[in-house]
């Protein structure tokens, strides 16, 4: 169970962050606080890869989601300014929604505490490896035959096409 | 150190509310919000899932990386065409958007 130290508050903490910014990104009417709050919630996130040793996905969080998913949201709600207070925030389904979600969570929570389908979450052992692989090795993993060098190729060519494609449909024609 | 389930916990959590925001909100720049939502709870579930069982390889924060990739891309091409709706009908709202639903 938990041991009260200050990995586990800084883990309480960032759950408020990342738990709470999402609450405000699904409710809140004015989308420029939406994203502020999902700003915080991304900020969380990027905590618990650093409790969970991973630095360099942390900086990529912060680079990439805060420093250009965000913005390029903010870009997206103020090109669309007449939409950004809408009367009605949800749509007439909201309630089904709710429904199928809560029901959706009950679910995974039972499947990462109880043991219904095999070994999972809560039957895992706490103490883990103190020795952890580094950035470095990730650099010749994806670089490297054996790992990932043709996922990696086929993502920057992704990139590539999602730039021209994005920078095509959002073009004025005339 | 924290427990595994606590970790798997909240991403479920937050994979959830991101559910609950692309299906309820109308606007479709807070759709794509939603579904950034989705991608870090996965995010968080692959970290955490690296960190428990397989720290000596570096598979899993590979994966993370591939996801952040498609993120990115999901996200610019997401709001080219919202942008390119919003020019043509002066809406983004997604039920005014409907005409391909059968």
């Amino acid at each position: 169970m938990f041991e009260f130290n200050a990995q586990t508050i800084a883990f309480l903490v960032l759950t408020l962050f990342v738990l709470g910014g999402a609450l405000g990104v699904v409710t809140t009417r004015n989308l420029v606080h939406a994203t502020l709050y999902m700003v915080l919630s991304l900020f969380g996130v990027a905590g618990f890869f650093v409790l969970l040793s991973a630095p360099f996905l942390a900086a990529v969080q912060v680079l990439v989601y805060i420093g250009a998913i965000s913005i390029l949201i903010i870009f997206g709600v103020m090109l669309t300014r007449s939409m950004t207070h809408l009367r009605h925030v949800h749509n007439a389904q909201w309630v089904a929604s709710g429904v199928v979600t809560s029901l959706l969570f009950v679910l995974l929570m039972v499947g990462i505490i109880l043991p219904v389908w095999g070994v999972n979450g809560a039957q895992t052992p706490t103490e883990v490896a103190d020795v952890v692989a580094d950035t470095a090795v990730m650099g010749q993993l994806l670089v490297s035959p054996n790992g990932y060098v043709l996922p990696f190729e086929v993502a920057s060519l992704l990139l590539t096409a999602a730039m021209i494609g994005a920078i095509v449909i959002a073009r004025d024609d005339e | 150190m924290v427990p595994l389930w606590a970790y798997l916990l909240v991403a479920a959590a937050l994979f959830c509310l991101g559910m609950y925001g692309v299906l309820s909100r109308r606007n479709a720049v807070a759709v794509l919000m939603g579904i950034e939502l989705m991608l870090n709870a996965v995010n968080i579930n692959l970290v955490a899932f690296w960190r428990y069982l397989e720290a000596q390889t570096m598979n899993g924060q590979a994966f993370v990386a591939f996801i952040f990739v498609v993120a990115a891309a999901e996200a610019a091409v997401g709001l080219a065409i919202v942008i390119s709706i919003y020019r043509n009908r002066r809406s983004v709202v997604i039920e005014d958007v409907d005409i391909m639903k059968w």
